[in-house]
């Protein structure tokens, strides 16, 4: 029940608290969004957006920790089990 | 696509998998509660990845499967009225009620239509004065803010021929009527990201405590459900039942307050019947006060009555991870994703639909 | 009389399809999936009877005097009917010389049959028969005879073309599921998803920008260099509705052999692959309109790589996936994650999820 997927919001139109929107960018696909939900969300940040309206703005900081993490178990080079 | 395609890196999948096996002792089996969760499970074939014994088990994430055929039948009769479009999500669309689906009433020349987002129902009821416009509601915590809103923008702009028939449902009091369920055998739980996104996951804590399981805030790219994976196994390991976030760059332990104040504005929880498991107090949402005009069941005075549901579907079984599909009689032969007798067959994401998938095909024991 | 409600009854006695399960036709009988198989199968297959529907194929190849002989018919419902690369005009007339393309024939002739509502503008006809006259002309085709008919407005959705059309086979080789070989290799030439994207684009309700543009080409050409040149085509097939996997699923079935793909190699263009992930569909279910697989040897596999790429229409062609013993009518995708998944036949057409 949880199809949402990060975008990038490229402009904000309506500044109406209820009904503030602007368009995201998914990746070469623009749709119309509403941001009543994420009030400080600004052009250039990347928001989680779900059924037309954004949940959420994406924490890059956590983002890149995670990343750094998986980073640092690829170079450990994991567990490998033989033959796997 | 930036903050998806990281999640799918391949060596970075193999090395989370090793990590997994490599902590794993004991058979473990855990729950992961959203469609979502189960789609992505199934189409990168996660769980080929895991060490065997790893059980995971599907749980009642998907509305689809959860929305109780009563609902779907007063779906079908108010789409089946003259001058009514009646909107949904594509999910809902082939969910079979006690007889028939939506689409079938398509068939018969109602208006259904698919939509993304319920603000495009609201659009098309202002632009449809003469119709009237339902959009059918369900969902998890996840979609409640945006039914509300649509509701709440419907209520300020007078828009009155617009209303919603609700099933929302709520995750915590799902996974409590399982964990309290005699045939348990839910050990640990994927908790659903996006619902969490929403609503924080602060109500998890006095489940985990409760119960002694562990429950692990998860996304929904391979890498994520890995992770998750990862921190519940690491917890069952080590005898820990906490509430902990593997999905940190979505989810914040307080959730998002503005979303939660519109729910709390435009809704009100009650008991809720879950297809297959029965009523739930407090389990679900329904809309409240000055919105109550907005409400389908009232406008169109659709009662829920009762259903008879095909008894041998044992979907309910299935959702609670008592059953496995393979288990139900009528798997395969007299129910398959072309002629489903419950919902768990019809969804793709239903247990049912992604174990007849591997099921044809597969050697590997079930 | 006697024999004529003889008749009558045989049919409501003996209809093939469950009419219990489906008493009206549903959209999903057009999708291209399970339901559109069955219905073609049960009804129309065992109705008419005959070995040339049994090859299950596109078109049907018959020889006439010394001449072998394709010809194949389509039906044109799009909505909307303008949409970004292409019109109803434009499919009407690349269908169906892309259906006798993938029987190895050359595209000679078509008929058109137009059903027009009432109230139809007329500019509107005129757009969409200047875009036929276009595209018959790129394809090396000339439109012969035709039809039209008007219905009383509300009873015909705008406009609704039909083609069929004729083309003779050169080679001697039949193109077919059957002669799908294990070890052979499956080759497609672009990217997927594009058509049927940009036609949800523009769909109310679902609708969003984007400047995906739809992939509705002729094919006659590249398929044909490479049967002048030689090349071992065992199987072709377009992908249309229902995407790649369905086609790829269907002549796993009709050959008896397993096909295993590879996601990695699957081109998917950004765009396409953007609307996909927010509408939650898969880009191998999604229609195209310009794009086909060849099935062919594997010592066929990299002259006929070369002459697909040195096509306008397969630039970016690839191998995506080889055919083994196995298990028959099996059809996998290893993942970008290396795992593999099985892909199967949807029952319908592919919907937006939420969930």
């Amino acid at each position: 029940m949880c199809l949402a997927i990060p975008g990038r919001i490229t402009e904000i139109r309506d500044h109406d608290p209820v009904t503030r929107s602007g368009t995201v960018d998914f990746g070469g696909v623009f749709k119309e969004v509403n941001l009543s939900f994420v009030p400080d969300a600004q052009p250039g940040d990347y928001v989680i957006v779900h059924a037309g309206f954004a949940l959420n703005t994406i924490d890059e900081a956590e983002a890149g920790k995670i990343l750094e993490y998986l980073d640092e178990i690829d170079e450990l080079g994991g567990l490998e089990e033989p033959g796997s | 696509m930036k903050f998806m395609d990281e999640y799918r890196d391949a060596a970075s999948v193999r090395a989370l998998a090793a990590r997994i096996r490599g902590i794993t002792t004991r058979p473990w089996t855990i729950m992961e509660v959203c469609g979502g969760q189960t789609h992505a499970i199934v189409r990168f074939g996660i769980d080929e990845l895991l060490p065997k014994e790893i059980t995971l088990v599907h749980g009642p994430g998907c509305p689809v499967c959860v929305t109780p055929a009563e609902i779907i039948d007063e779906a079908i009769d108010i789409a089946s009225r003259p001058g009514v479009i009646f909107c949904s999500f594509g999910d809902m669309v082939r969910v079979p009620g006690t007889k028939e689906n939506l689409f079938s009433v398509k068939a018969k020349g109602g208006d259904v239509r698919v939509v993304y987002s319920p603000l495009d129902a609201l659009r098309l009821a202002a632009s449809n004065p003469d119709r009237e416009v339902v959009f059918f509601a369900v969902g998890f915590e996840t979609t409640a803010p945006a039914n509300a809103m649509a509701v709440y923008q419907a209520s300020r702009r007078g828009i009155e021929n617009f209303s919603l028939l609700v099933s929302h449902v709520l995750v915590p009091p799902a996974i409590e009527a399982i964990l309290s369920s005699p045939g348990n055998r839910v050990q640990g739980f994927l908790a659903a990201g996006h619902v969490c996104t929403v609503m924080g996951y602060e109500e998890y804590r006095p489940i985990a405590d409760k119960y002694k399981v562990p429950i692990v805030v998860t996304g929904f790219e391979p890498l994520d459900i890995l992770q998750g994976i990862f921190m519940c196994v690491t917890q069952l390991e080590q005898g820990r039942s906490q509430v902990e976030n593997a999905y940190t760059r979505a989810v914040q332990s307080g959730g998002n307050a503005k979303a939660q104040e519109l729910i709390r504005e435009v809704f009100c929880v009650g008991p809720r019947k879950w297809r297959g498991i029965g009523k739930i107090p407090r389990s679900g949402l329904r809309l409240r006060g000055a919105y109550e005009k907005f409400d389908a069941e009232r406008r169109f005075g659709v009662a829920g009555g009762p259903s008879e549901e095909t008894s041998e579907c044992i979907s309910g079984s299935i959702l609670q991870g008592v059953k496995k599909p393979h288990e139900c009689p009528a798997f395969a032969t007299r129910c398959t994703p072309d002629r489903p007798l419950g919902a768990t067959m019809v969804s793709s994401e239903g247990a049912c639909a992604a174990y007849y998938r591997y099921r044809r095909f597969s050697n590997k024991e079930i | 009389m006697a024999d004529e409600r003889d008749e009558n009854e045989e049919f409501v006695l003996s209809c093939p399809i469950p009419v219990t399960e489906y008493p009206r036709i549903v959209l999903g009988h057009g999708g291209g999936g399970t339901l559109s198989h069955a219905l073609i199968e049960k009804m129309f297959v065992r109705s008419f009877d005959n070995p040339f529907l049994d090859a299950r194929h596109d078109g049907a190849v018959f020889e006439i005097g010394a001449r072998k002989v394709a010809f194949t018919t389509d039906s044109y419902v799009v909505r909307p009917i303008f949409f970004p690369g292409g019109d109803i005009g434009t499919l009407a007339v690349n269908g169906t010389v892309n259906d006798l393309a993938m029987c190895g024939a050359r595209p000679l002739f078509m008929s058109a049959g137009l059903i027009l509502e009432e109230g139809l503008p007329m500019e509107t006809l005129w757009r969409i028969v200047r875009s036929m006259k276009r595209a018959a002309e790129t394809a090396g085709v000339e439109i012969v005879t035709g039809d039209t008919k008007v219905v009383d407005k509300g009873k015909g959705d705008q406009i609704f073309i039909n083609t069929s059309g004729v083309g003779i086979v050169e080679g001697h080789h039949a193109i077919s599921p059957k002669r799908v070989r294990p070890g052979d290799v499956v080759l497609l030439n672009g990217d997927i998803g594009r058509h049927g994207m940009a036609v949800m684009a523009q769909r109310e309700g679902l609708e969003f920008e984007t400047e995906i543009q739809s992939d509705c080409a002729p094919l006659a050409d590249i398929v044909l260099g490479l049967l002048a040149a030689g090349i071992e085509v065992h199987c072709l097939r377009d992908l249309t509705r229902g995407g790649l996997a369905s086609a790829v699923v269907e002549i796993a079935g009709t050959a008896g052999v397993e096909i295993d793909l590879d996601e990695s190699t699957l081109p998917v263009s950004g765009p396409v692959r953007a609307a996909c992930e927010f509408l939650g569909l898969d880009p191998i279910y999604v229609a195209n309109e310009g794009r086909f697989i060849a099935i062919v040897p594997d010592k066929d596999a990299a002259p006929a790589l070369d002459l697909l790429r040195s096509h306008p229409l397969g630039a970016d062609a690839r191998v995506i996936g080889k055919v083994s013993q196995g298990r028959a009518g099996l059809v996998t995708l290893r993942t970008t994650i290396g795992t593999r998944a099985i892909i199967d036949m949807l029952s319908g057409e592919q919907l937006p999820r939420i969930c």
